[in-house]
């Protein structure tokens, strides 16, 4: 694409490119730091994940201001109305994801003192491994303006779900074992929501990328496979 | 994306149809092979940069290159039913019904009642009390009644420059056109008396078909259904305004739309 007449503009929207690439690169750190936190039982690692926080959420004020002083001064218009609404957009999602991240480093610290069962943090870790790898994805198909990439991540986010659904199974499984385990894997089940909701938020993200580079919605309605708000599972007596 | 698709009308009907019209200013071809409806009761606005052709093409509609030695259309245009670029047209009937506003104010130097009565008396055999209401009623079309109805005996040259352009708006409404063609109708004007343009021209939409050139993109995008970019004589892009200005399908519209040309 041509550069803009006025080069002021140009350098506008590359700040904003600069800004939202900042965020995705803190929302991915902090998911990181939350789950380590989480792993390690480490209170220091989740208060930095809680400060990491602040971070995303002050960047996203910085990257609205910067929207509406651009939609006020260069009423944008097509592609570049497209690009400033989608980035404004994605800032949000990015926002959400930090909040969720944060909400799981939280947790962390709640549970810091308890052991728990090995094979537990294994499905955790296995199912954060993956939405790190969608965010990661979502983020470089952003800055690469590459649809194509974001449709994968779109239809990928069925084997998070599918990976959330037999977590969401084995944690009441442990529960039903030993009522002791009810507290700790509670923790557990909200995290390991907040970890399919991170993914969802990222689908968000790709959805985006879409209608920034075709113009058009992405017409088709997402394979959705979180079934565990449909499920009930009752202890054998 | 549903909330603005009554935007336009499927079942609008074409008031005129610009067929394969080419234009020549002496042996320089000015419009290439332009083919384009207006659609009834919808305001067409036609952008693009100087020299593209988008006043000629406006001042073909009315015949106005007609003035000018040297100057030829050839292809059709056609207006119910006729074509107006024939020979045997009546110049004097078809600016009738397709009247003109143009950039610069042009009232004549006569009082505000006058500029808009003599129009009328051109074309119609009227009693002065139906005179009267037409006078009245083209003014309150223009939203210019309220402003000058204590003196309607005052030269119109005494009005602002907003003022002005609603009389002339005024005028071309008395005669009670099928079609209005707007050549930057807000050029010369600051944005408060464009807005009142703009919003006239929403309401006249109601009852007329409109054509408007303007070199003031957010206002194509503003007051009009449809959209046609021009560049260099040709018609680039013609298509619904909602979607010209969000994700136009020529790369040259959306050069042209961000600020990104030459």
């Amino acid at each position: 694409m041509n550069e803009h007449t006025m080069k002021s503009y140009e350098d506008e929207l590359k700040l904003l490119d600069r800004r939202i690439a900042q965020m995705g690169g803190c929302a991915e750190k902090l998911l990181v730091q939350a789950m380590d936190a989480l792993e390690h039982r480490d209170p220091q690692l989740a208060e930095n994940a809680v400060a990491s926080d602040v971070m995303i959420d002050q960047l996203e004020r910085e990257l609205q201001d910067q929207v509406i002083v651009m939609i006020a001064r260069r009423q944008p218009l097509a592609n570049d109305l497209r690009h400033i609404m989608t980035v404004l957009k994605i800032a949000g999602d990015l926002e959400r994801i930090g909040d969720l991240s944060k909400n799981i480093a939280k947790r962390a610290l709640a549970v810091a003192g308890e052991s728990y069962p090995k094979p537990l943090m294994t499905g955790m870790r296995h199912m954060t491994e993956m939405v790190e790898g969608q965010l990661k994805d979502v983020l470089d198909a952003l800055t690469a303006l590459d649809a194509e990439k974001a449709i994968e991540v779109w239809r990928n986010d069925q084997q998070v779900d599918a990976m959330y659904n037999s977590l969401f199974r084995e944690l009441l499984t442990y529960m039903m074992e030993d009522p002791r385990n009810i507290g700790l894997c509670t923790h557990f089940l909200f995290g390991a929501k907040n970890i399919e909701r991170i993914g969802d938020h990222t689908t968000n993200i790709a959805e985006n990328i879409y209608y920034l580079v075709h113009g058009v919605p992405l017409a088709d309605d997402r394979p959705k496979g979180d079934k565990t708000s449909s499920t009930l599972i009752t202890p054998r007596q | 994306m549903n909330v603005m698709s009554k935007d336009v009308d499927s079942a609008v009907t074409e008031k005129i149809s610009i067929r394969d019209l080419k234009f020549f200013y002496g042996p320089t071809l000015a419009l290439k092979n332009v083919t384009l409806p207006l659609f009834e009761r919808e305001v067409t606005a036609f952008i693009g940069p100087s020299g593209c052709g988008k006043s000629t093409l406006l001042r073909v509609l009315n015949r106005m290159y007609d003035l000018y030695p040297n100057q030829r259309a050839e292809g059709e245009v056609w207006f119910d039913g006729e074509n107006i670029l024939n020979g045997k047209q009546d110049l004097n009937l078809l600016r009738s019904r397709i009247g003109m506003v143009f950039q610069k104010p042009t009232p004549f130097p006569m009082t505000i009642y006058e500029n808009i009565a003599f129009g009328v008396r051109l074309y119609e055999k009227l009693p002065k009390s139906e005179i009267d209401n037409r006078v009245e009623s083209a003014l309150q079309k223009a939203a210019l009644w309220g402003e000058v109805k204590d003196k309607l005996h005052s030269s119109g040259l005494s009005l602002s420059g907003g003022q002005q352009q609603r009389l002339c708006i005024a005028r071309t409404v008395a005669i009670r056109p099928e079609v209005i063609l707007f050549d930057e109708p807000c050029s010369a004007l600051d944005p408060i008396s464009t807005a009142k343009i703009e919003e006239l021209i929403d309401e006249l939409k109601n009852e007329f078909t409109i054509a408007i050139v303007t070199h003031n993109m957010q206002q194509a995008a503003r007051v009009s259904q449809r959209t046609a970019f021009m560049y260099l004589g040709e018609l680039v892009e013609f298509g619904e305004t909602k979607k010209l200005f969000t994700n136009p399908s020529d790369r040259r519209t959306e050069d042209y739309i961000t600020g990104r040309f030459g």
